[in-house]
């Protein structure tokens, strides 16, 4: 079964009077179960590429389905209703709302989608500890580190049980030793749970945990490595 | 349904983030309603005591005359006493006081002097409950009876006439047959009233006597009754006007004085542009914080749409945000127009204003009257007008695009 599927996705920015090709004809299909990084430079197209896949942007043409379901015609309360119960998110940098405490993070998605508070609770207290964060689910953002913030909001990403995990650039701002932590962390979940990742870096050391690493350059896959199934 | 206790603690929350801000914010409010409901008070104050001076004169809140009688009062226009189920209805629970009047044009006479005058025939121990008369009294004494031969005269209308109490005066006027009628009265009691034109412009004196000169048997001109509430009138009015039935008009307050009624329309309509003004001058700052609110978390904004919350929640958030700024500020000043109103109930001096206030018809102390329908006006106005004002921005943020939000730097 597939997780994700593109075909010919296209999508050009305009900086000004310059047209920027975000995308040139992306054909991508990742099964359920992968755990696949977007490697490119910057401006290489693997952000938009991840942007068009969790539907918060649109392609110019093209299609793109997640388990099967096409979401590149969809309206936006469809697509945020979509990005809710199929996808979770890890972004490189705010990815936590500031006034709300870890937890609180942590329960957003299933409070939205209404989830009843005992079973929240029980959830966000075994993702806390999953995640090596036992005891500071009352602290807000400002009070945690940036690790123990990526963290959380890797907590918050797979509490859901999301089928696909999106997550761009999600070591950007960690040292080594967290970086390393975050992707074992990405690796047990992916193994044990069987959620699929999808990961925009050009971070090597990311990319070693990757079963298949797919090269962009401006807006156009150049190399497919594979490294397992996936 | 999901994402309302989320945007309810995110609104609370993001409320207190700037602390100082919400805190000017809410203290705008808190004057602006602490003004809108004193300020009414007062304005409340002032048209109560002009109405309730105005009907005290001599309307009543409710009168029966004879149908021509407001177009020509003359004697000629007069009715039976009240009997049968319009006495019934006058010893009713809804009247507190009844009186009935006989009341002409006449001419009065000094030995300097001659004006024109109103000659008000009263029953002096009905009289009392119903209008200022012998409240007002500042010399000699009241009439005792309807057939009291003495005559009540205004302060400046003794002036204007150089006569004095004690002094013989004549009236006279036209009887039933068009034939003069005039008779000599000793002026037995000196009134003094708030507005000119009565003190200088009425005479009063025994029910029975002027019925006498007048050769009208027992008719009179004019039943004036009084009700437990002027801005109420209208049950009194109906139960009033259905007991006296035909031959005869029945007419509340608000029309026998047409300058007392308008002036409380007015004062209606005065209220809520009063409160519509200054929260026009609050709104300027709530639509700022509001703007600033969303400028300042728009990266916020678009994690919350990326992760799924509805652009409707983003919306429902800031406009929650802004109710609950209103509704504290609101609390506050509500609190504050009470506990200030409450102890100058017993009056404020406005003395040194008071010629212009009088020129109104208003006393020269003001007494602030708080009514809870202003109130509820008030907060109704504010908290609706608020929840439009904060529209805009909350719009704004929820149309965000969530990547280009998160992105922003």
């Amino acid at each position: 079964m597939k997780s994700v599927t593109c075909k010919k996705l296209c999508k050009t920015y305009h900086q000004g009077d310059v047209e920027v090709i975000g995308l040139d004809h992306v054909d991508l299909e990742i099964n359920e179960g992968g755990f696949v990084c977007l490697s490119a430079p910057s401006g290489g197209g693997k952000t938009t590429l991840l942007n068009a896949i969790g539907g918060l942007d649109t392609p110019d043409s093209g299609e793109i389905r997640l388990a099967g379901e096409r979401i590149d015609n969809l309206g936006k309360s469809e697509l945020a209703s979509m990005r809710l119960n199929k996808i979770g998110f890890v972004f490189q940098a705010y990815n936590l709302i500031p006034v709300l405490t870890a937890r609180e993070n942590i329960e957003f998605v299933m409070e939205i989608q209404g989830v009843p508070a005992d079973e929240r609770e029980e959830r966000s207290t075994a993702i806390l500890a999953e995640v090596g964060l036992e005891g500071l689910g009352d602290r807000r953002p400002a009070q945690m580190s940036g690790g123990q913030q990526q963290r959380v909001a890797v907590a918050r990403a797979i509490v859901s049980k999301p089928a696909l995990v999106l997550a761009d650039e999600p070591t950007a701002n960690l040292d080594s030793h967290t970086a390393e932590q975050l992707m074992e962390l990405f690796v047990e979940l992916n193994e044990h749970h069987g959620t699929t990742f999808v990961i925009a870096t050009h971070d090597q050391r990311v990319m070693r945990y990757a079963k298949r690493v797919v090269h962009m350059l401006d807006g156009k896959i150049v190399e497919d490595e594979r490294r397992d199934a996936a | 349904m999901n994402q309302f206790k989320i945007v309810l603690r995110l609104a609370w929350r993001n409320l207190w983030r700037n602390h100082r801000r919400t805190l000017i914010m809410i203290a705008a409010i808190v004057i602006g309603a602490w003004s809108m409901i004193f300020m009414t008070a007062l304005m409340r104050g002032m048209v109560d005591d002009m109405i309730s001076d105005g009907i005290s004169v001599l309307p009543g809140h409710v009168q029966i005359h004879h149908p021509a009688y407001r177009d020509d009062p003359t004697i000629a226009n007069v009715i039976a006493p009240p009997a049968g189920t319009l006495l019934e209805a006058l010893e009713g629970p809804e009247v507190v006081a009844w009186a009935t009047r006989v009341r002409v044009p006449a001419v009065i006479s000094s030995e300097r002097d001659t004006r024109g005058v109103t000659l008000v025939g009263i029953e002096p121990e009905r009289e009392r409950d119903i209008s200022f008369v012998a409240d007002d009294l500042v010399e000699g004494e009241f009439l005792s009876s309807r057939d009291d031969r003495g005559l009540v005269v205004g302060r400046r209308l003794v002036e204007k006439l150089e006569t004095g109490l004690g002094k013989r005066v004549v009236v006279m006027s036209q009887d039933q047959s068009n034939e003069i009628a005039d008779r000599g009265f000793r002026i037995v009691g000196i009134f003094e009233s708030k507005l000119a034109q009565y003190e200088e412009g009425f005479v009063f004196a025994g029910e029975a006597t002027i019925q006498e000169l007048l050769g009208v048997g027992d008719q009179v001109s004019e039943i004036a009754i009084l009700g437990t509430d002027y801005r109420n009138v209208e049950p009194l009015f109906g139960s009033i006007d259905a007991a006296a039935g035909d031959g005869v008009e029945t007419l509340p307050w608000n029309e026998l004085d047409t300058y007392l009624g308008s002036m409380l329309a007015m004062m209606d309509g005065f209220v809520i542009v009063f409160i519509v003004v200054v929260f026009l001058a609050l709104s300027f700052g709530l639509v700022n914080t509001l703007v600033m609110a969303v400028f300042e978390r728009v990266r916020e904004i678009g994690l919350m749409l990326a992760l799924g919350m509805t652009p409707r929640s983003i919306l429902g958030q800031i406009v929650t945000e802004s109710v609950l700024l209103l509704i504290i500020g609101l609390a506050i000043g509500n609190v504050a127009a009470i506990a200030t109103i409450e102890p100058l109930k017993g009056g404020i001096d406005v003395s040194i204003v008071g010629e212009g206030m009088e020129m109104m018809g208003a006393s020269s102390v003001l007494y602030p009257a708080l009514y809870l329908k202003d109130i509820v006006m008030a907060n109704v106005i504010v908290i609706v007008l608020g929840f439009f004002a904060s529209l805009s921005p909350a719009w704004r943020a929820s149309k965000y695009d969530p990547i280009r939000a998160i992105t922003k730097v």
